[in-house]
């Protein structure tokens, strides 16, 4: 049966927020997939749904007021309608607002497409007392016209039947418009000298081509002359057409077409809708009274904000203590089954996989944070107050080059302390101003994201440690402020030439969300992200291993370390005497053993919390390797309920805990020597005079520069770098300015604002390339902060020092100064708006 | 008159649209055709941009935008 099964492909046309994605999903359960449309970065949602014997391809396309050829989403559902050919359009109305809906409704009716009519939120209708005579409406149209509550899941049989036949009949709705006495003669004319023309007559609808070269739609006019040999003859002919209508009747033919739509909208609705009472204050306008007004307004604003970020970054970062230890659980059975650790050199099997491995679980970590967020995204956008945000602070974004839309993206990725750039980029989404858009999108990663606090803290902690709470506001507040103005300035320059779009926005009614409309959102793009960076995140970090790890030292060096281990052993053995009852379990191979038990039982032990996990683990190692054990417990331990204290076990602990530490100082040593020596080292040293204006040492180049992959890293290889000599543990803080003893404030308030300005971590780059389509605009992101970053950094070392300025008052010095420039750049005129 | 000039609860009736282009094919859309009663709800807590409500449906424009549709006071 399935093999002569059809594949019907059906779409899902409508305005935005008429319920389309919710009828998808009540029409196609979860069977779906989302991609992007080719070469943008709108949404195809596809599905399918068995339909008696066929199979139903349902695809969903973006939501249009219109289908002219100016913003990207008419462009793509157009396209989509001439190209793939439906068998049926299922024109998803707003049935509360029905007239404004039909407009769109025409259109497709005049690209000769079968249509079904779903009047969706007839619940929404009904309540504001609109009854809509279907019969009528369907006559009138000549389409089956279907009432549904998308939400609900009420009509979703109908609607299945209706699609059926339609598909089937594959009989376009005799609707036709009639644009008047004016404009119908000159349509006809030109109507049919289109028909004349074979090629394009069969390919596209001729009344809609017609209408549309009367518009001047500049798609339009391609498509005639890429399909028609008589092109020039026929554009002329529109063109003399189009100005001499202009002329006689002082209005352009697209203004009479739009009019002459909505007229017959009007007429329509008059025709089969009957109102039963006049609401004149919806709850929208209550609610909006209070969330729009001149005071509350803004209150509410940052209360969503504050919440926002207080679910999401504060709650999910503590939810991630809870996920971690499984992460680092999955770590720990991987490292297990790789080849085991060396004496003191590891093999390259094993330390390249822990390596990637350790790298994937830093991007995994934030996975709560992601579910949560993206939680508060699809509710923030259901309910419709996304708009609002827009609509209360488009005034201060916009004089900056940016939108009212662009905060959201911004908060998310850190606006204040705390956040993440790659949802914050994906955020950019629904901005349909296209200048702002990638304005939004560049500077996003300029916000404080959670991998750079830990950076931020050790360094605070370092020179700043009186004045915590200042630095901290300080490194918040002055992003965004470096931010407003680099977005002004991005629009001044690279981004002069982009598009911009009005800004006219619709207000759409609050709606309650769905929880499986948001859960099922959440989930998707959580999971899009998830495959789509850890393959990179891994390709990655296999590269930046390389760096760090290769050429590797030379075997001269290896041989003496080795030598040196050697020499290490053979004092262990001397120490624990040759008649030792202990020195034949420590014999060849079993030293090795040994060590890995040593290690195993000093972490477990580590790792156990409570008086329970610790007993646990000291029955497992018992239990594992007794006479390991006895060692490990320095030769006190019990047997049979009786504590016994062993002379032997105790002589080999001491002697062994001395060569520990000779092999983790060698341990130590090697590392450090194959980070110099390596390809990042050797670049960090030859960067050293450049970077030297901006006050960091080739120590912190490499710092800096493995932070590429994960900032989460810079922690960790500055910790690396900065070994606390053997037998001592010091904080890193102390460590670090113990080895750097010439550092000032000023060396670490430039290597800080680097910090803050430091170019995106790559998966953020990959989801910049994603948005913007275009490997240009990220590489331009990963360069402009780095050059943003280093003038900032030798402004302030170079610069601090010679005006011989404090940490503390080169701070203030530069934060006034970065609000005069912000200020600056807020008052430089923007250009006019369009054409 | 212009519709950015005309204030929170007060009404008017369009009577043209004259900025050509994208910007008034996107108002034709929108509905903002000649005749259209068209009625301001409110202006955005720093003033710009403004809401409209027009055949049932509400819509915030900047100023500048608003300028380019000529109205009557009703
Ligand atoms: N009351 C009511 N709400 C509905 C109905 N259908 C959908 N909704 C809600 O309307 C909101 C918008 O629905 P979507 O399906 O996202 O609309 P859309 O047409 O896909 O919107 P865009 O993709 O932005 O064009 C959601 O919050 C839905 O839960 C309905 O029949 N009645
Ligand atoms: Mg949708």
């Amino acid at each position: 049966m399935s093999d002569k099964s059809q594949k019907i492909m059906v779409a899902l046309a409508g305005q935005p927020n008429s319920g389309k994605s919710t009828i998808f999903n009540i029409l196609t359960g979860a069977r779906q997939h989302v991609a992007n449309y080719p070469g943008v970065t709108v949404e195809k949602k596809t599905g399918s749904f068995r339909l008696q014997d066929d199979r139903v391809e349902l695809v969903d396309l973006p939501g249009t007021h219109s289908l002219t050829s100016y913003t990207l989403e008419e462009r793509i559902a157009r396209d989509f309608l001439l190209n793939d050919k439906p068998a049926a359009v299922v024109d998803v109305l707003d049935a509360s607002n029905l007239e404004r809906n039909l407009y769109l409704t025409f259109q497709l009716a005049e690209m000769d497409i079968s249509l079904v009519i779903d009047l969706n939120m007839i619940d929404v209708a009904e309540k504001r007392g609109i009854k809509i005579d279907t019969q009528k409406l369907s006559q009138e149209l000549g389409a089956p016209v279907i009432s549904t509550v998308g939400n609900k899941g009420k009509g979703k049989r109908r609607l299945k039947e209706a699609i059926l036949s339609a598909s089937k009949k594959r009989q376009a709705a005799h609707f036709r418009i009639n644009y008047g006495d004016d404009l119908e003669p000159i349509l006809d004319s030109l109507e049919k000298r289109l028909s004349e023309e074979m090629e394009i007559s069969s390919r596209y609808p001729v009344r809609w081509l017609t209408v549309k070269l009367m518009e001047n739609d500049e798609e339009a006019q391609k498509l005639v002359r890429k399909y028609s040999q008589k092109s020039g003859v026929i554009l002329k002919l529109a063109e003399e057409k189009r100005e001499a209508f202009k002329l006689e009747h002082k209005k352009s033919p697209q203004k009479v077409i739009a009019i002459t739509r909505h007229q017959e909208a009007e007429r329509i609705v008059e025709a089969s809708v009957t109102r039963s009472k006049e609401i004149t204050r919806t709850l929208t306008d209550r609610i909006d009274e209070v969330a729009c007004s001149r005071y509350f307004g803004p209150v509410v604003l940052v209360a969503t904000i504050y919440l926002i970020y207080e679910l999401a970054i504060v709650q999910g970062y503590k939810i991630t203590e809870y996920t971690w230890p499984l992460l680092a659980w999955s770590r720990d059975l991987i490292a297990s089954l790789l080849p085991s650790e060396g004496f003191i050199f590891d093999p390259f099997f094993r330390s390249m996989p822990i390596w990637v491995v350790d790298g994937t679980i830093a991007v995994l970590n934030y996975v709560p944070i992601f579910l949560i967020l993206f939680a508060l995204i699809a509710i923030l956008e259901d309910t419709g107050y996304m708009a609002r945000m827009a609509f209360i602070l488009d005034r201060i974004f916009r004089h900056f080059g940016l939108h009212g839309q662009s905060v959201l993206p911004m908060v998310i990725g850190g606006l204040y302390v705390g956040g993440c750039a790659i949802p914050g980029v994906l955020a950019c989404r629904g901005m349909k101003d296209e200048k702002a858009r990638l304005a939004t999108i560049l500077i996003v990663p300029l916000m404080n994201c959670l991998a750079k606090i830990p950076f931020y803290v050790l360094l605070i902690g370092m020179f700043f440690a009186a004045y915590k709470g200042i630095a901290m506001f300080f490194i918040a507040t002055i992003t965004i402020i470096i931010a407003l103005s680099v977005a002004k300035l991005l629009n001044l320059t690279v981004l002069r030439k982009r598009l911009r779009a009005p800004f006219v926005m619709e207000m759409p009614p609050y709606h309650i969300p769905t929880t499986g409309g948001v859960l099922r959102r959440c989930l998707e793009r959580t999971w899009l992200f998830v495959k789509k960076i850890i393959t990179i995140v891994i390709l990655v970090s296999v590269i930046v291993y390389a760096l760090i790890y290769f050429p590797g030292i030379s075997e001269e060096r290896k041989a003496h370390f080795i030598s040196q281990a050697e020499q290490a052993q053979k004092i262990f053995f001397k120490k624990t005497g040759k008649d030792n009852p202990y020195a034949g379990f420590m014999a060849g191979d079993n030293l090795m053993d040994f060590t890995r038990y040593w290690r195993d039982y000093k972490k477990a032990k580590m790792g156990a919390k409570g008086k329970k996990a610790k007993q646990a683990v000291e029955q497992g190692f018992r239990e594992k390797n007794l006479e390991f054990f006895k060692i490990v417990k320095r030769g006190k331990y019990k047997v049979k309920g009786e504590m016994i204290k062993d002379k032997h076990a105790k002589k080999v602990y001491t002697a062994y805990k001395k060569l520990g530490k000779t092999t983790n100082k060698l341990r130590r040593e090697i590392k450090e020597e194959t980070i110099i020596t390596s390809y990042m080292g050797r670049a960090g040293l030859f960067l050293e005079p450049l970077t030297r204006w901006a006050g960091f040492n080739w120590r912190v180049n490499i710092a800096l520069m493995s932070s590429f992959a994960a900032k989460e890293s810079s922690v960790a290889t500055l910790g690396g770098i900065y070994q606390s000599p053997p037998g001592e543990k010091h904080r890193l803080e102390d460590r670090m300015k113990e080895k750097e003893k010439g550092w000032t404030a000023l060396h670490v308030l430039a290597i800080m604002l680097f910090m803050a300005m430091y170019p995106p971590c790559i998966p953020t780059l990959l989801m910049i390339k994603v948005e913007t389509g275009s490997i240009k605009w990220m590489l331009f992101a990963t360069f402009y902060p780095i050059v943003l970053g280093s003038i900032i950094a030798v402004f302030i070392f170079t610069g601090g020092n010679l005006l011989g300025l404090s940490g503390m008052q080169a701070m203030f010095a530069f934060y006034i100064l970065a609000l005069i420039v912000l200020v600056l750049m807020g008052l430089i005129k923007r250009e006019q708006e369009f054409a | 008159m212009t519709l950015d000039e005309i204030k929170p609860d007060q009404e008017c009736e369009i009577v043209d649209t004259t900025s050509g282009g994208i910007m008034e094919q996107r108002l034709l859309d929108m509905g903002f055709i000649p005749g259209t009663r068209i009625k301001v709800v409110r202006n955005a807590p720093l003033v710009d941009p403004v809401e409209f409500l027009l055949k049932g449906y509400n819509i915030s424009l900047r100023h500048s935008e608003a300028k380019q549709v000529e109205v009557t006071l009703l």
